[in-house]
């Protein structure tokens, strides 16, 4: 093992550029998903026929899709129909795809945690329905969302990793770049500890914010709540 | 539409990868759950140094992603001249990474049940033991099968993974019917097929139990 040579600037330039592009990649994936999620979810949780059943299949199918083939399928299949793009867009599609079905059932249990006697209160008051999700629902729904919201973050940094696959330069493609071939097999376990420890690190003081937003928003919930609304997904 | 004669042609390589699939969830799972439950323990028991095997073993997997457990079970290893082939190296990853979700499952859901019970319980004249086995454990048990029924779920769905180190399950074999029909597209939706053939059924099996164990409150 030759920890030395693993570490070598070049090789740490090149580990911290594929961190920085899984960041990117994350980060936009959560933004777009976190918008499409809400959408989805608030049209499932709105009951309106026909729509909110198409929504909740959907829904139902995507998450119930193992990530890495969302991805593949994305990249590698939708252009037999006509659909071609750059690895970078195939990669945030299918995150967002995945992620926003995903944080469409955290916004729908956000939604239907809230008692049904502050929507009759606030429609007994004259508010219509659409006054009444958005100043009176949403608000408190929101609240409650952030600590799973943040674990699916935490979730779709981890999930990044699954793009390499359809060769996206993100940190484990970069890890494994360094590693490969006849000279870098004494620098496996040294870059696989380093690439695991800057995922952990991001990954760690993340969950640390979570836990501190949840005590926060939330102080009464009990653990048997949190288990049940723990949302971990693929990876 | 799609060309139905590249899963019937096939259909024996997707049962191929599609029963592989099984066999490595159910493995993977039994594996998971032994491991998990020593680990939940190790955080619950009494002795420091335990605690922090616990901790540190839950923190670290939780947060690092599981290909990356593969690879270090797949490549990382052939340092010590130990080369694991991709379904075991994958399974062993898969099982390890799901174990650290089981853990925290498993150690919530006892530290849910209310200090009272243990106190009452011990002070009825029961040991810890006997304590925990018939009045902890029980209510545990009931909070504690929903996320795990959940961690089955993501298991399943974890498994293609093996795709990626040769480890025959589903994702192996499309590769395999995709290089030999040309065709991605179709190929691979009757793979999304196989995959939510085995995962609706087991959302909604979850489902239930939550509600289930939920309305015997």
């Amino acid at each position: 093992m030759d920890f030395a040579g693993a570490y070598s600037s070049s090789n740490l330039i090149y580990l911290l550029q594929g961190f920085a592009v899984t960041l990117k990649v994350a980060i936009v994936a959560i933004v777009l998903s976190f918008i499409f999620g809400c959408i989805l979810g608030i049209l499932r949780y709105a009951k309106i026929p026909v729509v909110s059943h198409v929504v909740a299949l959907v829904v139902e199918v995507i998450r119930n899709l193992p990530l890495i083939l969302i991805i593949f399928f994305t990249y590698f299949a939708l252009p037999e129909i006509g659909i071609k793009m750059s690895v970078t867009m195939a990669a945030i599609a299918a995150l967002t795809v995945f992620e926003s079905a995903m944080i469409a059932e955290i916004v729908r249990g956000g939604l239907n945690s809230i008692p049904k006697g502050q929507i009759e209160a606030a429609r007994s008051s004259g508010l219509s329905y659409i006054q009444t999700l958005w100043y009176i629902i949403l608000p408190q729904a929101l609240k409650k969302m952030i600590p799973p919201l943040v674990s699916q973050f935490i979730s779709l940094l981890k999930d990044t990793s699954l793009a390499i696959i359809i060769s996206l330069p993100e940190l484990l493609h970069n890890a494994k770049g360094v590693y490969s071939g006849e000279s870098g097999a004494k620098y496996i376990i040294p870059i696989l500890l380093l690439a695991g420890f800057m995922y952990f690190i991001v990954n760690y003081l993340l969950s640390i914010l979570a836990r501190r937003l949840e005590k926060r928003l939330d102080p009464d919930r009990s653990a048997a709540k949190q288990l049940a609304n723990t949302t971990e997904n693929l990876l | 539409m799609l060309d139905f004669s590249i899963l019937t042609d096939n259909f024996d390589l997707y049962m191929q990868g599609f029963v592989n699939t099984i066999k490595i969830s159910i493995i993977g799972l039994i594996a998971s759950f032994i491991l998990g439950n020593i680990i939940a323990v190790f955080r619950l028991a009494p002795v420091k140094l335990l605690n922090l095997i616990g901790t540190v073993y839950v923190e670290v997997i939780r947060n690092i992603p599981l290909i990356l457990t593969g690879f270090f079970f797949y490549n990382g290893l052939s340092y010590f001249h130990i080369n694991f082939s991709g379904f075991t190296a994958g399974t062993i990853a898969l099982s390890i990474y799901t174990a650290a979700f089981i853990a925290e499952a498993v150690r919530a859901g006892i530290q849910s049940v209310d200090k009272g019970q243990l106190e009452a319980a011990r002070s009825t004249g029961l040991t810890y033991i006997q304590a925990m086995r018939y009045v902890i454990l029980p209510q545990a048990i009931k909070i504690v099968i929903p996320p795990i029924g959940n961690q089955f779920l993501n298991l399943v769905k974890n498994s293609s993974i093996l795709g990626v180190f040769a480890g025959l399950d589903l994702m192996y074999y499309a590769d395999i019917i995709h290089e030999k029909t040309w065709v991605t597209f179709d190929t691979y939706i009757f793979v999304g097929m196989f995959y939510l053939v085995l995962t609706i059924p087991l959302s909604l099996l979850v489902n239930f139990l939550e509600r289930r164990l939920a309305k015997t409150d």
